[in-house]
């Protein structure tokens, strides 16, 4: 039990190496890597939930000169959802990538993207968090650039360098801190960081790069390129995971790390973004005419809600209600996840079946998808935060800090962004009922077909109705 | 968990699964998806039964599940759901039968009837909601079981009426969602407990409970259509007649209307309601969307449109009773919940009949049709008699309870004249239908005959179900006073609520 935290990383490393050695058992090789690590990912998961926090010491090197692993509630949860999207990806990604040159090229980086994703969850201090960081930036630029048009390989190249610019903010904020406290693990630097001259400027340089890798509006601009023109298993990872990856960080260090450090206006300014994000990620999502660019602009709207967490849980006073609202926020993180990863596979399968995936145009042929048009659906409903989805106990709790802070402008804010995703939602919705016959058999294509159902069931009902363990697994404001 | 425990959770239960695995039938599979639908219509009655008997003798049912910490699902049977319940459960074993006779060879079956038992699921889980939130939930869930069905038809038309439905329901959700938030963070869970639970709550917080009884109320308004926010309810009779059926009579209107009556009652109490000054407003509220319903009838040739009116105006009959305080207006209005159910159903499922049989969708054409569908044109009558007020039928006992609920609470000076006015209105809008109907010639040819006369003037499937509901609507009227009828759970449930 103690040492699964290294599984999580050794195998999907393992097997991207049998995928790059082995091109033709490539596909075996990444479903089989797929299984182990979603059992290792749940091992972990009961191991934290009866026995706390993990700590696992690589080779039984202590911290400062060994790499240290960590698993708490939040991280184990988050690489159970990584673990469940990227094996329902895969499985979908065998039947989407149909040429064996492809496929060669595919697999071996999906799972050094895996990899370097939990190694990211599970690092302990900031320099191996800064290693993972870039290792995952590069795997996914890489997989993105797959699409090989000239659109996916430009926006590729700036999701590059906006990668590569805020992984370089980062790094210099952890050589100001490791000047100033010669440390850089994360549980020794809760305790003795102090606001100052060295934190500030420490906390200011990390967080830009961390808000410019998770599509922070205004800095969202280089995330609906890029992830609208990837193939379809990658745009659901990168939006459902990568971007999601950043944003724990941040909230690591805001919540966790820097806690002395934060004042309450930068806490104020981080949700003005998230007011922002949620504003202008909908309204551009309910102009889009690709249904890629509409679910890579609700990305950026979704991520706008994370942030708007910010404000009131610094408000909060340590104690129930700030415990509810973390998981709250929580919650609406893995919901996202699941649901936006459904989302991207539905709408891969609409476009390769229909050779397009313009809004407009969607009249019937979404109606020859029943099981496909159904995964929208409900992936739409996690989206816009209805119940029985676990987006909605996210919202409850979100609404529920506002009004309890006094801070009513986020709940308006919450109201009118959920109500921009009804609408984006339902004006796809409403071309999958017309004319045409209906199909004879509600699944059509199972394999394609059940990974994305499955998701966004995850998402709009077993979250939502057997979510509770969430709020216990949770250790963020002790 | 004992059977009290699982009764509700299978009440929801009976009609959630058959839905679900209907949604994964083949399209052609037609024996398998009419055995589910009714053998779960059947099983939820016999449930919904068993909890009467069981609520009449105090027993109590009760589910729980938390969702998290501090929010709970519960489903919790008392007097008030029991009676929501048992007209929806009644209503949905007669619609699933004339909606199978509607639906004959038409596309999409399998979606339709997926969706329509998920949207009588959410109907009866907000009827057995034992708290505000769990009520919200299934509130939402409604909203959505009910879009598709109304897009159904796929037409511009169809898509267009869906999308108004949404953005209205949708819009009225989020309202009462704040408010719900806002009365958690006061109150914490808003269990509904008969005779009000905010009474309590010290005297600063009373500008607060005002705001909130305001988004509660706005937000159920637009599902019970009170004026102006009624708009989506026209709009959506382009829909199937089942789904007119569902959405005026058993499920959605009645959902609002319901919520109206379960905060006033059970949540502020209806004595606390009224200590703050919030009946009045409901009240004038309703009088106004009860005139200005009949009036806006009365100009309307569209069969259907003018029935859609004419819900808009009979609903607020129940949120008219909610705000006369007194056992009295109580038991006419919650009375009214259950009659204008099943009066509005017959006239909905004849409106289809005349549409389906022979192409007749506007009062105009409707010359001489009682002399070619003599059964469905009486169980038009009776209902429309029924609504405006004509004894013995169901409706005349909802008016004169409220009648007399008013004059008790003094409120007769307004109450009156809003009555005899909306009486005249309807006698006004329904009685030239049924001179129409009964005593002009008919033209040379019906607008288009699909369905040719043969042993019965229709299908059998179309024509049984009004007939039984107009039944129904007489006997309730006639029996009023017999045991378990709905007059006499009204005064238990008014018994109940006052504390008598």
């Amino acid at each position: 039990m103690a040492d699964t935290p290294i599984w999580l990383v050794a195998l999907p490393l393992a097997g991207a190496l049998a995928a790059l050695l082995l091109p033709r058992l490539a596909t075996a090789a990444a479903i089989v890597t797929g299984l182990l690590t979603t059992v290792a990912a749940g091992v972990l998961l009961f191991g934290v939930a009866t026995q706390g926090a993990l700590h696992y010491e690589i080779g039984g090197w202590t911290a400062g000169l060994g790499i240290m692993l960590r698993a708490d509630g939040l991280s184990t949860l988050l690489l159970l959802m990584t673990a469940l999207v990227v094996l329902a990806a895969s499985i979908y990604a065998s039947t989407y990538f149909r040429k064996t040159y492809e496929r060669a090229r595919f697999w071996p980086l999906w799972l050094l993207l895996w990899t370097s994703l939990n190694a990211l969850l599970l690092s302990g201090d900031l320099f191996n968090i800064y290693v993972t960081l870039e290792l995952l930036g590069l795997s996914a630029v890489a997989l993105a650039s797959l699409g090989g048009k000239r659109a996916a390989v430009e926006a590729a190249l700036r999701y590059l360098l906006v990668g590569l610019l805020g992984s370089m903010l980062f790094l210099a904020g952890v050589g100001l801190i490791y000047a100033g406290y010669g440390t850089l693990d994360l549980t020794v630097l809760a305790r003795v960081l102090e606001p100052g001259p060295v934190a500030w400027p420490a906390l200011a340089l990390m967080s830009s790069g961390l808000l410019l890798k998770t599509a922070l509006f205004p800095l969202h601009f280089w995330l609906p390129p890029a992830h609208a023109s990837a193939p379809a298993p990658v745009s659901a990872v990168l939006s459902a995971l990568v971007v999601k990856a950043a944003f724990y960080l941040v909230l690591r260090l805001w919540l966790d790390v820097f806690a002395n450090v934060i004042t309450p206006a930068s806490a104020n300014l981080l949700g003005l973004l998230g007011a922002g994000a949620v504003l202008w990620g909908s309204w551009q999502a309910l102009r889009a005419e690709r249904l890629k660019l509409l679910a890579a602009y609700s990305t950026v709207a979704q991520l706008g809600y994370l942030f708007l967490f910010f404000p009131l849980l610094l408000a909060l006073p340590a104690g129930p209600d700030r415990d509810l609202a973390a998981g709250g926020l929580a919650m609406l993180a893995l919901t996202h996840g699941f649901a936006k990863a459904g989302l991207f596979l539905a709408i891969g399968i609409i476009q390769q079946r229909c050779g397009h995936d313009t809004i407009r145009e969607l009249d019937g042929t979404a109606q020859h998808l029943p099981a496909t048009t159904f995964a929208i659906a409900l992936a739409g409903v996690a989206l816009v935060g209805l119940p029985p989805s676990g987006a909605f106990l996210g919202k409850w709790q979100l609404l529920a800090g506002a009004v309890d802070t006094g801070q009513w402008w986020w709940l308006v804010v919450t109201v009118a962004g959920s109500l921009l995703a009804a609408a984006y939602i339902f004006r796809v919705l409403g071309h999958a009922f017309g004319h045409r016959p209906y199909p004879n058999q509600p699944v059509t294509v199972a394999r394609e077909e059940w990974p994305a159902l499955l998701l966004s069931a995850m998402a709009a009902l077993v979250l939502g109705l057997a979510g509770a363990p969430v709020w216990g697994l949770l250790e963020i404001s002790t | 968990m004992n059977w009290d425990a699982w009764l509700p959770v299978l009440v929801v239960a009976s009609s959630l699964l058959p839905g679900l695995v209907i949604f994964f039938l083949r399209e052609g599979n037609h024996r398998m998806r009419t055995l589910l639908n009714l053998a779960g219509a059947v099983l939820k009655l016999v449930l919904v039964s068993s909890m009467i008997w069981g609520v009449f003798h105090e027993h109590v049912y009760e589910s729980r599940w938390t969702l998290a910490p501090g929010l709970e699902l519960v489903l919790h049977a008392d007097t008030l759901s029991v009676l929501f319940v048992t007209l929806s459960t009644v209503l949905w074993l007669v619609t699933t039968i004339y909606a199978i006779g509607y639906l004959e060879n038409a596309p999409h079956r399998s979606r339709f009837f997926g969706f329509f038992s998920l949207c009588v699921s959410a109907t009866v889980g907000l009827a057995l909601a034992g708290n505000l939130f769990t009520f919200v939930i299934f509130y939402e869930l409604l909203t959505l079981a009910t879009y598709p069905l109304v897009a159904h038809r796929g037409t511009s038309e169809a898509v267009r009426g869906a999308r108004i439905y949404l953005a209205y329901t949708l819009g009225g959700g989020m309202l009462l969602l704040i408010g719900t938030v806002w009365l958690y963070v006061l109150a914490g869970p808003t269990a509904f407990v008969e005779g009000g639970i905010l009474g309590t709550l010290p005297a600063d917080y009373h500008p607060q409970l005002k705001m909130i009884f305001l988004l509660l109320i706005v937000g159920l308004g637009v599902k019970a259509a009170l004026v102006p926010l009624h708009g989506w309810l026209p709009q959506a009779m382009v829909a199937p007649a089942p789904v007119s059926a569902l959405l005026h009579a058993v499920a959605v209107v009645k959902a609002g209307a319901f919520g109206i009556v379960r905060v006033v009652y059970d949540v502020y109490g209806v004595n606390f309601a009224d200590q703050l000054g919030l009946l009045t407003g409901l009240g004038i509220a309703a009088a106004i969307t009860i005139v200005y319903g009949s009036v806006m009838a009365l100009f309307q040739d569209n069969l259907k449109k003018r029935l859609a009116y004419s819900t808009v105006s009979q609903v607020s009959y129940i949120a008219l009773g909610t705000a006369i305080l007194g056992p009295i207006g109580t038991i006419g209005g919650v009375v009214h919940l259950v009659h204008q159910g099943i009066m509005k159903i017959t006239l909905f499922f004849t409106a289809g009949n005349y549409a389906e049989t022979l192409g007749i969708h506007k009062v105009s054409e409707m010359n001489g049709v009682g002399r070619r569908m003599p059964a469905t044109t009486l169980a038009f009558s009776i209902a429309a008699l029924g609504m405006i007020g004509v004894p013995p039928v169901a409706g005349f006992v909802s008016k004169w309870y409220l009648g007399l609920g008013a004059m008790e609470a003094g409120m007769a000076v307004w109450v009156m004249p809003v009555l005899i006015a909306s009486s005249v209105l309807n006698a006004a809008y329904f009685l030239p239908v049924l001179y129409r109907a009964w005593f002009r010639e008919p033209g040379t040819a019906w607008p288009a005959e699909h369905i040719p006369a043969a042993r019965f003037e229709t299908n059998a499937a179309l024509l049984w179900p009004p007939v039984v509901t107009a039944m129904l609507a007489l006997a309730t009227g006639l029996f009023a006073a017999a045991p378990y009828s709905p007059l006499e759970w009204a005064t238990l449930i008014a018994h109940r609520e006052y504390g008598l």
